[in-house]
């Protein structure tokens, strides 16, 4: 009846108990603020059953801000556990405790942390930069963000029922395999990625269409934001490289459920293509990831240098060539597998060419910043910050791209520092630069600078503390994913450093949390009365600030590249056309049911509940079945009257709290 | 006047993006199919000591069940004729027929797979079984789901008849139907013919 579900699967030991009572603890905590300021209907119609891709973003920035304190909750057991671990103290995790910490903490990192952040950096700008009203299918946006939820909670489920993989990030078999990780740890690995992976699918078709198909009247492809660019991009790899996900996973968990043998190591399994597999899949995913924080960076040292991005079209191309060339590098992560010198020779060239678009990224904003009226507000400092960390990672990476020098490092703490350089240097602080720089467009008001400043340098200085010593450690031949050492290696000094820097980018997220709490409680001295509060370029800036539900009482039409700023440079008279009726998809509760229904589902096989399992499949296909049959009209009409009041309310609202 | 002018280009317009859509959905469902093939191609002669393909495959039994697809396949490209003609009956009487060759082809394949359990030879048994079992029901699951598609299709014909949102979903439903009569061709050829080579 319950498959392999029973009290065993509760917690035992005293820190994983820790680890569930506070996953149990924040749920109801969250519950009870929610119930005691009565917003559980508001939280239901406003958001949870939403259609409106802003609030969909918000929801998203925030469960993944909250994954990054859970994934960060982690980094700081794998380091107390390397500082302490070492001769005869054991540290503080056991061997397989450690393994499942830094396998959850890179698996949330990535598909929960960075993923989430770019998906909601996603849904707030693009409909709003190609000046339109929503995305192409508002109804499939939401099952996709709740598909994203369901992994969430399966992944933070496992803390609380059961265990987690101690596989790593990526579950390479055998060792994933049954026969060498029985527990369902690697079943719950598998269904949260399956099920947000999907969801990632979804939402990567859902915006090429509308991308190329919904931009403003006159926004040529070559007039679009850069960021809309790297996005498009960005959105083809998804379309490209998840489908290949989707596809290992299943095999896997083929191989675990019903005795098929593509991964296992007898009866004509094949490990290594399992490897190539997820590959195949993963390093496009790293592009998927960084791609837009491009694009972010590009608007953002625009605006900030008061220049045209320099070499518009050298970025496109870029951008498409990164694109095209992510497909053609998966095989520099296993030079060290055996495939030959010629193989490892044309991976290792095709790797180090990527470098030569992105580095014509990195001159082309350089370029713009020289001789521009630099404004050094946070986000500019976030970007500088990037330049240096980004060149440094850049820099190691195409160290490794020689197979030769890879074969030494390969596996490494080495190779730990050059792939946290990135996406730390590279992703997170493109998403931090991001936040700060749109939060007046979603909010209404800026966040606090002088918070910002210090929690930007306590990210630069901690990060470098915590990462250069592992380049150092790697030399020095520290594997990656070490519990426990030999004193006589002399790692420990380092590792302790490494420990500071942590504690240090601690620090920074305590601020960024206090610059949060504070600008909310000074947000009208803060306020965005211009709804243009940066003087930008993009279309998003001539909207009031928070956006109206329908973005543009009027889709606008466009003429050129930033053209915002340059309706600034040459203002018409105001000639005011009378406002329209606007339609705009109704709330549903539908893609809340499908997420609820996928986590199930998942939860179900993990357990083998397959009954279960059925039962929430099959409720699924009816779902979709009646939705799709349906004649229900999924849109609500906004009267010319009623855009009208609601647009004055806006600008109103803008200069309303503000003290003279 | 001008307000059902206005609905009507909304409505192109969004016939416009849903089509969009669902090519690039069927160009990531490819894509899939895609990773099937290359992993049947790399574990063709991982056969563990049991039997290969040329001892396996029945050619012509499987030529048969091609005939049946492709045939369904023709068929489903003339009720979309019969929907742009506005003709009902055809219509459904097409999709019926549509989904009957499509139930005779799933039924061919359900019998070849036990045919092969029954010897022993079910996925379990190697690297290469595994690879052909999965390849093939993953295109059968496909079926499948097609088949249901093609039944809540043919009730909401026979109920609303054939307005412009049904003539788009049949529409759909044949592209869907026509990529997996493509797909199956490759796994005739790649699977099959070159299997009893
Ligand atoms: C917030 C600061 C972060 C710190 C202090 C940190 C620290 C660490 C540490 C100590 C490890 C284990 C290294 C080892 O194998 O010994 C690790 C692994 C990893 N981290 Fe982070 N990390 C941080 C942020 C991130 C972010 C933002 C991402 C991705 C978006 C990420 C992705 C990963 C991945 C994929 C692994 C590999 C896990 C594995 O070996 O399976 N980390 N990190
Ligand atoms: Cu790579």
């Amino acid at each position: 009846m319950l498959g392999k579900l029973s009290l065993d699967a509760l917690p035992h030991d005293p820190i994983m108990m820790g680890g569930a009572a506070t996953v149990v603890g924040a749920l109801i905590f969250g519950a009870l603020i929610v119930t005691f300021l009565k917003r559980w209907k508001w939280l239901w119609s406003e958001y949870f059953t939403s259609l409106d891709p802003k609030k969909i973003g918000v929801m998203y920035l925030i469960v993944a801000l909250l994954m990054l304190l859970r994934g960060f909750a982690d980094t700081l057991m794998l380091r107390a556990q390397q500082v302490l671990s070492t001769g005869d103290s054991q540290g503080i995790l056991s061997a397989d405790h450690f393994q499942q910490v830094f396998s959850a903490h890179g698996t949330i990192m990535i598909f929960f942390v960075a993923m989430g952040l770019i998906f909601g950096l996603i849904n707030l700008l693009v409909p709003l930069m190609i000046g339109a009203r929503d995305v192409a299918f508002p109804l499939l946006n939401s099952v996709s963000f709740w598909l994203y939820i369901a992994g969430v909670a399966l992944i933070n489920g496992s803390l609380i029922i059961g265990e987690f993989s101690a596989a790593g990030w990526l579950a390479y078999p055998p060792l994933s395999t049954l026969e060498f990780s029985p527990g369902v740890g690697v079943d719950y690995w598998i269904w949260a990625l399956q099920i947000s992976g999907i969801g990632s699918l979804l939402s990567g078709i859902n915006f090429l269409v509308t991308i190329f198909k919904m931009r403003a009247p006159g926004m040529t492809l070559m007039k679009m934001p850069i960021f809309v660019w790297s996005v498009a991009c960005s959105m083809v790899l998804v379309a490209f490289a998840f489908p290949i996900l989707t596809a290992t996973l299943s095999m896997l968990s083929l191989d675990r459920l019903i005795g098929t043998h593509f991964f296992t190591s007898d009866m004509g399994g094949n490990p290594m293509m399992y490897i190539n597999l997820i590959w195949a899949w993963g390093h496009p995913e790293v592009y998927i990831l960084i791609l837009p924080a491009f694009g972010l960076f590009s608007e953002i040292v625009a605006t900030f240098s008061r220049k045209r991005l320099f070499g518009y079209t050298s970025m496109v191309w870029a951008l498409a060539l990164i694109t095209v060339l992510s497909f053609t590098v998966w095989l520099h992560h296993f030079f060290t597998m055996g495939a030959g010198a010629n193989v490892n020779a044309f991976f290792g060239i095709m790797t180090a060419v990527i470098a030569i678009p992105t580095g014509i990224k990195v001159f082309n904003w350089l370029f713009t910043m020289y001789h521009g009226r630099i404004k050094f507000a946070t986000p500019m400092k976030w970007f500088l910050g990037f330049v240096v960390t980004f060149t440094l990672g850049g820099v190691t990476g195409v160290l490794m791209s020689v197979p030769a020098i890879d074969f030494q490092v390969h596996n490494t703490l080495f190779l730990v520092a050059h792939f946290h350089n990135m996406i730390i240097g590279g992703v997170v602080f493109g998403i931090f630069a991001g936040i700060t720089y749109w939060f007046p467009k979603i909010f209404g008001f800026k966040l606090n600078e002088r918070l910002g400043t210090y929690a930007f340098w306590c990210w630069l200085i901690g990060f470098l503390l915590a990462f250069v010593p592992l380049y150092a450690l790697g030399l020095m031949g520290a594997a990656r994913r070490l519990d426990h050492y030999d004193p006589s290696m002399g790692w420990q000094g380092l590792f302790v450093v490494a420990g500071i820097g942590v504690a240090v980018l601690g620090l920074g997220m305590f601020f960024q949390v206090l610059q949060l709490v504070y600008s909310i409680w000074k947000r009208n001295e803060n306020r965005d009365t211009t709804g243009d509060p940066w003087n930008g370029r993009t279309l998003e800036w001539s909207v009031p600030s928070p956006v109206p539900v329908y973005n543009f009482t009027h889709i606008p039409t466009v003429t050129s590249r930033d053209d915002f700023w340059e309706t600034k440079q040459h203002p018409q008279a105001d000639t005011r056309v009378p406002f329209e009726a606007i339609e705009l998809p109704k709330n549903s509760g539908f893609g809340f049911a499908i997420g609820v229904l996928s986590a199930l589902a998942g939860f179900a096989i993990i357990w083998h509940i397959f009954w279960l399992a059925g039962v929430a499949t099959v409720a699924i296909i009816l779902f979709v079945i009646i939705r799709t049959t349906g004649e229900h009209d999924s849109e609500i009409v906004l009267s010319a009257v009623e855009v009208e009041q609601i647009d004055a309310a806006a600008r109103r609202k803008m200069t309303a709290g503000v003290k003279k | 006047m001008n307000k059902t002018k206005e609905a009507l280009a909304r409505r192109i317009v969004s016939d416009d993006k849903v089509t969009f859509g669902f090519w690039i959905y069927l160009m990531t469902d490819c894509l899939i199919f895609a990773s099937l093939f290359a992993v049947y191609v790399v574990q063709r002669s991982a056969t563990a000591g049991g039997p290969s393909s040329n001892e396996l495959f029945d050619l012509p039994f499987v030529l048969v069940e091609t005939l049946l697809l492709l045939t369904s396949s023709f068929i489903c490209g003339l009720m979309v004729l019969a929907a742009q003609a506005h003709r009902k009956n055809l219509v459904i009487i097409g999709l019926i027929a549509t989904g009957l060759l499509g139930a005779g082809f799933l039924a061919m394949e359900l019998t070849e797979f036990s045919h092969l359990i029954s010897e022993g030879y079910g996925w379990q048994r190697s690297g290469f079984l595994t690879a052909f079992f999965t390849l093939v029901a993953t295109h059968g699951l496909h079926i499948s789901v097609g088949m249901l598609w093609l039944f809540v299709m043919i009730y909401r014909v026979s109920r609303v008849g054939i307005t412009p949102a049904t003539l788009r979903k049949l529409t759909l439903f044949s592209l869907f139907w026509h990529f997996l009569d493509v797909i199956w061709i490759f796994i005739f050829t790649i699977v099959y013919m070159i299997g009893v080579l």
